[in-house]
């Protein structure tokens, strides 16, 4: 990640591109996810009305989060879970270490969480001499490799099987070559059973937490996070502010919806619901802000909080499916990524919201409505406004307002261009035109349709 | 009735053939077309870079040549929308809020306004049609493969309409290409990839011409089919359902 800490969208997007074959492969694999949610979708003949649903309850969480979490909180103590607040990622963390280190655990099991991406939790405990094991297949995979997940749902998606295969083969024993996806998750799965079995705390995410119960949900397809969380003496689970549904019934419309827009299943394989310690375990949960409050203060944006981490719009992204998610350099990649990162870090971030054609795929494909595209146009104007685009694009932008604001401006620049165009081609098509690297320049006509039609109604006088 | 014609600057400096394929099927629709002569942008090119606060001036300005008319037409999906959504003014909002409503891209208004039952058209090729992202999400002048609502399509409608002409099926029937205003030159690499695959799409389907409501995304289209000696042509729609033989 440091490493393309210094480069932005456009650069590192441009470094993927080097290898056609792969982007074609990288491109395939999510177009075949985006074609079975929308199977998955149009069995469904309510689908649009679940979509209104689900936003209209988020719409509601939104407007009434603090009732919401204090109910959530007050429901949980009493069931005996364990609450705690964090206001910043290092708060969250903080928390987590305190925890293991109070009972002298120096080795944890983790269940898929981007909130704990998010917060950068494996580097800081892995600094506190906390081992720290991903147990999610695909998550396990990317850390073993190194590297963060590209994608919230399918973290190792941009890896093909023989390079999982040569992973394996370094750090897990497997055979040399060997790229048998069968093979390789038997071996994974020996390897995390040994996990699961000796780990003393686990940490899971949280994808529902119930205002009315005081319980919470989690959607795993490998069933790590009830492996992890049943086997040890402490769970902790992590849980941003946003994730809070009023009711019971309303988990049902969420449910239906997640995985279908994730992955084109009707439902995740578990859902499991943690609402009680067993007896001499503990139960924590680390409910966590980390910037969303202020993104709830930001009316054009507050919206971005109703996400569910379904990824679908980084499937329909031809964006995202063409640069892979590491060039988007940030825990929640794609476009619903590219509106919560300036958020956190407007600076760092700035190249996001312009990484988009605003071609609006995302917001249809959203299953809580989140406006999207609308939001990546008005992320660029804040950030123009805030100064960081650059000196050059800045004065590019007003030369091209000043000769658009006057016709006379605007038709002499016009003719001058084409006139260029036709007489002096090198002065367009070079390598200094990033247009050319890659695309012909337009034909210039002889004349513009303004000139052809004052010269039609001279004829018809 | 009294209409606008709305040509984008660079529909106006670069594919001035579409523009005058607009005004000459509105006219032979019986329209009463007028072409103000001091337009110049939309001002989207700045909008959609973050710097909508510098387009005051084309606001203005499109204010002045636009307001007064029954209907503003463009054969634009993206400028159209830009305008819908967009134009504003401090001194005149009530003249930017009439022309909000009253501005049409061209095929929106050849179906909902004129409502256009047959056309004299003839066109004998096989044509792949480019659904432009802000035509199609933004006006919705078709249905989106994302949604679960009944398909409609008002180009492919209008295409239905012209004789011998083949729509060829495409493997992506809305997939964005890429060209994203200065999205094209900031992010060439993705943009000029989004763009190949795109033209691949048509030409796998046997397209002879590749036709869009929307000449930025052709302008896209037609640089990457010049740089790879390809035969295939892209036409605006206008040409189209103006072209007889």
């Amino acid at each position: 990640m440091s490493s393309n800490a210094t480069k932005d969208h456009p650069q590192l997007a441009a470094i993927f591109n080097r290898d056609e074959p792969r982007v074609d492969w990288h491109d395939e694999t999510l177009w075949w996810v985006r074609a079975k949610r929308d199977i998955a979708a149009h069995k469904l003949p309510e689908w649009e009305l679940l979509r209104e649903t689900a936003s209209q309850i988020k719409n509601n969480v939104l407007s009434n989060l603090s009732t919401y979490l204090e109910q959530f909180e007050a429901n949980a103590i009493n069931n005996g879970i364990i609450v705690h607040w964090a206001a910043t990622a290092e708060e969250h963390n903080k928390i987590i270490y305190t925890l293991l280190e109070k009972r002298g655990i120096s080795r944890m099991v983790k269940s898929k969480s981007m909130l704990t991406e998010e917060c950068h939790l494996n580097e800081y405990l892995l600094k506190q001499g906390i081992d720290v094991i991903d147990s999610d297949l695909g998550e396990r995979i990317v850390q073993l490799a190194g590297e963060p997940p590209s994608h919230i749902v399918l973290p190792c998606i941009h890896k093909k099987k023989e390079e999982i295969g040569d992973i394996f083969h370094e750090h897990l024993g497997s055979a040399k070559g060997e790229s048998d996806p069968k093979i390789l998750t038997e071996t994974a799965r020996q390897h995390l059973r040994e996990v699961f079995l000796t780990r003393r705390a686990a940490l899971t995410g949280v994808n529902f937490a119930i205002a009315e119960t005081g319980e919470f949900v989690i959607c795993t397809n490998e069933g790590n996070a009830d492996m992890g969380a049943h086997l040890a003496e402490i769970h902790i689970a992590s849980m941003g502010i946003e994730k809070i549904i009023p009711e019971r019934k309303h988990l049902g419309v969420f449910l239906r919806l997640l995985t279908r827009s994730a992955t084109g299943q009707p439902i995740t394989t578990y859902s499991s619901h943690f609402s009680k310690p067993q007896d001499g375990k503990e139960i924590h949960i680390v409910i966590v802000d980390n910037g969303r409050s202020i993104q709830l203060g930001r009316e054009d944006f507050r919206n971005s909080l109703k996400c569910i981490r379904c990824g679908a719009c980084m499937n329909t992204c031809p964006v995202y499916r063409k640069s892979g998610g590491h060039s988007y350099h940030t825990a929640v990649a794609g476009p619903i990524g590219s509106i919560l990162a300036p958020n956190l870090d407007m600076e760092k971030y700035a190249d996001l919201p312009f990484a988009s054609t605003l071609c609006g795929s995302c917001s249809n494909v959203c299953p809580v409505k989140i406006d999207i595209h609308d939001q990546l146009y008005k992320w660029r104007q804040v950030i123009v406004k805030a100064g960081y685009t650059p000196k050059a694009k800045t004065l590019a932008m007003k030369g091209m307002a000043f000769t658009l604001s006057s016709p006379m401006i605007y038709r002499a620049a016009g003719k001058m261009g084409r006139f260029t165009f036709k007489y002096a081609p090198f002065a367009v098509n070079n390598g200094a035109n990033p247009w050319y690297k890659h695309r012909e320049m337009p034909k210039a006509p002889e004349q513009s349709f303004g000139e052809w039609y004052a010269k039609r109604k001279e004829n018809k006088k | 009735m009294k209409v606008a014609l709305f040509v984008p600057c660079y529909v106006d400096q670069f594919y001035p053939q579409a523009a005058i394929a607009t005004l000459e099927l509105l006219e032979k629709l019986g329209c009463e077309v007028h072409y103000p002569k001091n337009q110049t942008c939309c001002g989207q090119p700045m909008a959609n870079s973050g710097y909508e606060h510098l387009t005051g001036g084309c606001n203005n300005l499109f204010i002045d040549n636009f307001a007064g008319y029954d209907y503003i037409v463009c054969p634009s999906g993206s400028c159209t929308l830009h305008i819908k959504e967009h134009l504003h003014s401090h001194e005149n909002e009530d003249k930017a809020s009439e022309i909000r409503k009253r501005v049409f891209e061209l095929t929106e208004f050849l179906v909902d306004i004129l409502q256009v039952k047959s056309l004299e058209a003839s066109f004998p090729y096989k044509v792949g049609m480019h659904q432009s992202c802000h035509g199609l999400r933004g006006l919705r002048i078709s249905q989106m493969t994302e949604l679960v609502a009944p398909p409609f399509s008002k180009p492919a409608q209008l295409l239905g309409m012209v004789k011998g002409l083949e729509l060829v099926p495409l493997s992506r029937a809305d997939d964005c290409c890429g060209f994203g205003g200065t999205f094209c030159v900031v992010e060439e690499a993705v943009s000029s990839k989004m763009g190949k695959d795109r033209v691949d799409d048509h030409i796998e389907h046997g397209a002879q011409y590749i036709t869009s409501a929307d000449l930025s995304c052709l302008m896209h289209l037609e640089g990457i089919l010049r740089r790879q000696n390809s035969e295939v042509k892209v036409i605006h729609v206008a040409e189209i359902l103006n072209h007889s033989i």
